[in-house]
């Protein structure tokens, strides 16, 4: 059904619809309007879900953990310093295989305290196991929570799912999307028949002691089912595709076809780019945009075959590795290594931290740089005259 | 595509307005993007609303430079800050009258209307919140929207008495406007 709504109001009412048996999470902007939404539905009894109040983000992910490892669908969603709190809950839930769904409202990271939008706080998360989503717009951020259960409870699976989606950008972006209906969620997302889960009648215990003669091997069967992952998205795309008509890839290949120069990028700051992109094109500038939706598991192949015919490629983080390259240029960088194939420059800028604005401009300026030499780590938009030193 | 920027105070209801600004365009068929760019993030600091506007989906997610519609919530704004900075040549403003607080002089084709809203709104919601009669204004000033279609987009969002009280607030804010024209 077409719909005019708020990014998290539709994200609330679409996991509604996924039926969580428990949903835990605690208030921190810009996430709040997702599980306040929810709460409400709780409360005026439009969904017969468990909503439970904590005190911090590490309980809220606690409370989820424990839900789901006695099989139910669960909930929960958080930005920026609530993730990290919640960081050390998250590898557990990894670890013990719980399909949990999160929605992290992607946020920058203190110090300095900032609300507003950048990627550190999911993407310094990359290696805890979850898969990783991210959304361009709001019916993206809607469809992949259903993509997201569907993944995270495949028997074969049995990994959790982080959504990401800009603050502020998409969680308070009011727009016009298709709202999946409930006969469709339903065909498209059956119930959750958790394979394995605490039961007084038949007990199990999870995440217990595995000493060295064991832990390697759960990191292994992790890794390899991430693999497993990457294989399986493709059919789950098809699949989504059948019952909703919307189509989905784990990088999305944007005008790409002729073009001579890229830009790799994460999230809504790829609609800014498809319309630079649209208006080079009608100049006669050969560019293109590849839109990177999973950044865990990490589609190398596909990135390898949708760029290794560019001779000129930018790589946008918005987020940083301090004291290295930044997180998504080292990892494209290095598919490409010792390859015969690959582009000539593959250069790296840093835009958005903390809310600031990328613009048309902005890209267009990445677009220029690129006639240059390689550069890495080349911020764009930065205030020189905030970096004299006076105090 | 067609650009709008609402300059107002974080409290204010600037998100609300462009929702429902953006709603009516929904409802016209049109495809709308309305989202807010907080300053300082805390009640009274100035802030923007902005509403980009399409017949097709709208891709680009950056802040609004060059609107060309400017609807000014508070007019103290404009004592520390040129609200209209980027509006373009033939662009038009709605501002909401203060006494005493003059309005910028336009340029170009430029049009800019002042409009009693807060007045308006006093009479038709018992508040002075003038954001809806500014809506109704709006709507007359552009020729964008229809005063249907924007009391639609009223009914959508609110019920009961408020809903009377913003849907006479906006026809009260339309015919302003016809009758000043």
């Amino acid at each position: 059904m077409r719909a005019f709504l708020e990014g998290s109001k539709a994200i609330a009412n679409t996991v509604s619809l996924c039926r969580p048996g428990v949903i835990s999470a605690y208030p921190i902007t810009p996430q709040t309007h997702i599980v306040e939404e929810l709460a409400q539905l709780v409360a005026d009894g439009k969904l017969d879900s468990q909503f439970v109040n904590v005190e911090s983000e590490h309980s809220a992910a606690s409370v989820v953990l424990g839900a789901s490892a006695s099989g139910v669908r669960v909930f929960t969603a958080t930005s920026s310093q609530g993730l990290f709190l919640m960081a050390e809950v998250l590898f557990n839930i990894a670890g013990m295989r719980l399909p949990i769904v999160l929605t992290c409202a992607n946020r920058a990271i203190s110090a300095p305290i900032n609300i507003w939008n950048d990627q550190q706080d999911s993407v310094s998360l990359r290696d805890c196991g979850f898969v990783q989503l991210y959304a361009e717009n709001v019916q993206e951020a809607v469809d992949f929570h259903l993509l997201a259960y569907r993944l995270a409870e495949h028997k074969d699976i049995m990994l959790p799912v982080m959504v990401c989606i800009d603050g502020y950008i998409l969680t308070h972006g009011i727009e016009t999307l298709d709202m999946p209906e409930k006969e469709k969620i339903d065909k498209f997302l059956p119930a959750y028949q958790a394979p394995y889960k605490l039961d007084v009648d038949n007990p199990l215990t999870l995440g217990f002691l595995a000493d060295p003669d064991y832990y390697t091997e759960t990191r292994f069967a992790m890794q390899e089912t991430h693999n497993e992952a990457l294989k399986m998205l493709p059919e789950l795309f098809a699949d989504f595709s059948s019952v909703f008509g919307r189509n989905y890839q784990c990088v999305e290949k944007y005008r790409l076809e002729d073009a001579q120069k890229a830009i790799v990028a994460m999230g809504s700051v790829c609609g800014t780019i498809k319309d630079v992109v649209d208006e080079l094109r009608k100049k006669g500038k050969k560019v293109g945009l590849l839109k990177i939706s999973a950044l865990r598991p990490f589609p190398m192949q596909d990135i390898y075959n949708a760029l290794k015919g560019i001779p000129r490629v930018a790589v946008m983080d918005r987020a940083l590795s301090l004291g290295s390259l930044a997180p998504l240029y080292s990892e494209i960088k290095s598919i490409f290594f010792a390859k015969k194939k690959a582009p000539k420059i593959i250069s790296s800028f840093i835009a958005g931290l903390g809310g600031r604005d990328i613009t048309a401009e902005s890209i267009k300026e990445i677009f220029r740089q690129l006639n240059q030499r390689e550069v890495v780590g080349k911020f764009i938009d930065l205030k020189a005259e905030l970096l004299q030193d006076k105090l | 595509m067609k650009e709008i920027r609402i300059h107002a105070r974080a409290g204010q209801g600037a998100i609300t307005t462009a929702g429902i600004l953006g709603s009516a365009y929904f409802i016209k068929g049109m495809y709308a993007y309305a989202f807010p760019y907080f300053g300082a993030a805390r009640m009274g600091a100035p802030m923007n609303a902005f509403v980009r506007v399409d017949d097709k989906p709208v891709r680009m997610r950056s802040q609004i430079y060059e609107p060309d519609f400017v609807i000014i919530v508070d007019a103290t704004l404009m004592r520390g800050a040129n609200c209209l900075l980027g509006l373009s040549d033939k662009g038009i403003a709605v501002i909401n009258h203060k006494e005493g607080i003059q309005a910028p002089k336009p340029k170009l084709k430029q049009k800019i209307y002042l409009v009693p809203a807060n007045k308006i709104a006093q009479e038709t919601i018992g508040r002075p919140l003038g954001n809806t009669a500014l809506l109704g204004a709006y709507a007359a000033a552009t020729g964008e929207l229809d005063l249907n279609t924007m009391q639609e987009a009223i009914r959508e969002r609110f019920t009961g008495k408020i809903q009377e009280g913003n849907l006479e607030a906006v026809k009260q804010g339309f015919e302003f406007i016809i009758n000043n024209k």
